[in-house]
């Protein structure tokens, strides 16, 4: 056998082997956005291609549902939650990165072991928490719950980039008369951009993926979120809803999606620096 | 007796080791956060320890939860109290000393200054923490003192109180048989789970990012864009999207692709074994992307002269995968992919969005597919058991926090702290 057809051979079957995982990966999104499509409310009756496509579920969903206001939840929700958890862990990580004080060691190896713990083992306590300061149902429990849960993983993240900035800095910047704040506000923070964008990244996403703390503490069906809302949507009376729970989906796929896509290499950037330094 | 000695004696009451001192504004100021913090708190304080130590006495009056939420909340507030009467003491003491020694004591203008200085990292640090304390650390002290007692639905207030049984709903998980069972299943299950499916998407990504690092292969970015998509895709989107598809009756594997291979339906849905099967299968569908990203980035890192040196030598890819590619991939993304054993160990979504950890299974009170924290959530919000919940909690929380630490005891960062 040449080295020519053994190439050919090793090409077309690494072809074959893409063409296969690509199949697999693009079917379920093909398969929704076909459902979304068909016309009729269940499972059973719709295909792939739909024979006569519809855009009735897309009309229904913003019509008849909440769905709209799920959205609009999740996204002020998810911003509120990224804007206060980047203050949060820009300062919090900025203290343990540049300054000895008392109770410092112990609280990195407290942050260290709640990061470890994820938070809604604890769902009962926050819940009757949320309920004895008259929080329940509201978003602002939701948003202190994310920001808190948070706190100590970013600010590993963060106080690992601030230690890579040099002290020199600071200390010529002192020497010239500035103060605390205004070393961080005019010297660390204009450098540590990009780890704070991924922390805001971070922090804007994994509310946005929640399910388990917003189906606890969320009632009302017009204070709830996306992730909550569409499970609701197919899990009373499964297949019933299936169509318009598929239009749901598109419309949050494709945004999110692209966004996403187009964030990428942030996220990828942002993982390996927490998981190698971490 | 020397002023240090008595200044701190003084600081019995906080302020006056100060005044002693002749330090009156610093002192007063002490004095008055003291008497603040007892006008504040003292009624609370009282019920609130009385409370956690009794659990209520009299129904409907005493709400046992409600006492616990309070008791744990008057802990904190008496922890940070005495974390500033040890500070009066130290200031007093220290001042003192300086006076012994016939040092000048800081002006007003002086102490101003120090505050500022000292109090400044505390002062960043400050809000988010209070947040965490409130949010974070609460929560686990609540359940870890929740699974003490023997909170469950038959005693639930208000009409019934809660009592501390100590170490009993511990040795109940292992000494009834309904219970033992089924947290060894359920354990069993976490740990299969956890180890198939995170090594299944790891091994799917690494493959197809060294399959599509192939020089001569086209259109390299269309097919990463294409197969980094289930990444892109919120994943909770995703699992309830094959909660549909591989629906017994309705869902499009069975009816359209098993169908096309002639292949009878099968119960997904309904059989513990199938739906392991699928979930495994959903992981991996989930999880292979971000391996895949992460893989390339270190492929194009890999200098080719190492495969080119190999290729002088007489190895084959087989040998060039084996001896350079595979060993650089996992040198330098090792962490990260502990990290992916860790997530899975919690995965909570897929298990849940999926199939609610079900099918049913008889002889045992959790479902066939539920997970650790999958069946902390139906047992507290379903089978209302909570002190089992808590229990159980503990339990996952002492697993993970040790295997965590084992493994981060190795990391960098952590011997820059000296934290061992």
């Amino acid at each position: 056998m040449s080295i020519k057809t053994a190439n050919r051979i090793r090409l077309t079957l690494s072809y074959l082997i893409l063409l296969g995982a690509i199949a697999v990966v693009i079917y379920p999104i093909i398969w929704v956005v076909g459902s979304s499509l068909n016309p009729g409310n269940s499972l059973s009756s719709s295909t792939i291609i739909p024979e006569n496509a519809t855009l009735d579920h897309y009309r229904k969903l913003f019509a008849e549902t909440e769905y709209l206001t799920w959205y609009w939840n999740t996204l002020k929700i998810c911003f509120i939650t990224m804007v206060l958890s980047v203050i949060f862990i820009g300062l919090t990580a900025y203290a343990f990165s540049r300054y000895k004080f008392v109770g410092r060691k112990n609280g990195l190896l407290l942050f260290l072991i709640l990061q470890m713990i994820p938070q809604f083992v604890a769902i009962l306590a926050i819940y009757i928490l949320a309920f004895q300061v008259g929080l329940l149902d509201t978003h602002l429990a939701l948003i202190l719950v994310y920001v808190g849960g948070l706190i100590p993983m970013n600010t590993y993240l963060a106080k690992n980039y601030y230690d890579t900035i040099p002290k020199e800095l600071d200390e010529s910047a002192r020497i010239d008369g500035a103060g605390h704040f205004r070393i961080f506000w005019q010297i660390i923070l204009p450098l540590s951009k990009p780890i704070l964008a991924v922390i805001a990244l971070f922090s804007f996403i994994s509310p946005f993926a929640d399910f388990i703390l917003a189906s606890i503490l969320i009632s009302s069906d017009e204070k709830q979120t996306l992730a909550v809302g569409l499970f609701n949507m197919i899990s009373n009376k499964f297949g019933n809803n299936f169509t318009l729970f598929a239009a749901g989906s598109v419309l949050v796929a494709i945004p999110i999606g692209l966004l996403f896509l187009s964030l990428q290499r942030y996220f990828i950037s942002g993982l390996t620096a927490g998981g190698t330094k971490g | 007796m020397t002023h240090r000695k008595t200044a701190a004696l003084l600081s019995i009451i906080p302020g006056v080791g100060q005044c002693y001192n002749k330090q009156w504004v610093k002192g007063s100021i002490f004095l008055f956060l003291a008497a603040c913090y007892f006008i504040a708190f003292l009624d609370f304080l009282n019920i609130g320890l009385w409370g956690i130590v009794t659990l209520g006495t009299e129904v409907p009056r005493d709400h046992s939860i409600f006492l616990l939420v309070n008791g744990v909340i008057s802990l904190i507030v008496v922890a940070i109290g005495l974390g500033f009467y040890a500070l009066n003491f130290y200031d007093a003491y220290q001042n003192g000393k300086k006076r012994d020694m016939g040092l000048k004591l800081n002006t007003l203008r002086e102490q101003y200054h120090n505050v500022i200085d000292k109090g400044f990292p505390y002062l960043m640090v400050g809000p988010g923490f209070l947040l965490l304390v409130f949010v974070v650390i609460f929560p686990i002290i609540f359940m870890l003192l929740l699974s003490f007692t023997n909170y469950n639905l038959y005693n639930s207030p208000p009409s019934k109180l809660v009592d501390w049984v100590g170490l009993q709903t511990f040795i109940e998980m292992f000494t009834l048989d309904i219970w033992r069972e089924t947290f060894i299943s359920v354990f069993a299950w976490t740990i299969i789970w956890t180890f198939t499916a995170t090594t299944l998407q790891i091994g799917v990504g690494i493959f197809l990012a060294v399959l599509l690092n192939q020089k001569d292969l086209k259109f390299k970015g269309l097919i990463r864009t294409l197969l980094i998509l289930p990444w892109a895709v919120p994943a909770f989107v995703s699992i309830l999207i094959f909660s549909g598809l591989f629906n017994d009756t309705f869902g499009a594997i069975n009816n359209d692709v098993l169908a096309a291979f002639g292949i009878d339906s099968i119960p997904w849905m309904t059989d513990p074994f199938y739906t392991k099967i699928a979930l495994i299968f959903i992981q991996s569908w989930l999880g292979f992307p971000f391996v895949m990203a992460m893989t390339t980035g270190v492929l194009q890192s890999i200098p080719g002269e190492l495969y080119e040196a190999a290729t002088v030598d007489g190895a084959t890819t087989w040998d060039k995968f084996k001896k350079i590619t595979l060993p650089m991939i996992l040198f330098t993304t090792a962490p990260i992919l502990i990290t992916q054993y860790t997530f899975n160990f919690n995965n909570f979504n897929v298990i849940y969005l999926f199939n609610n950890g079900g099918p049913a299974i008889p002889d045992q009170n959790a479902g066939g597919t539920d997970i650790l924290i999958s069946w902390i959530y139906n047992l507290t919000m379903t089978s209302a058991q909570y002190s089992k919940a808590a229990a159980v909690t503990v339990m996952l929380s002492i697993i993970i926090v040790s295997v965590s630490l084992f493994y981060f005891r190795k990391t960098k960062s952590f011997k820059d702290e000296g934290m061992i």
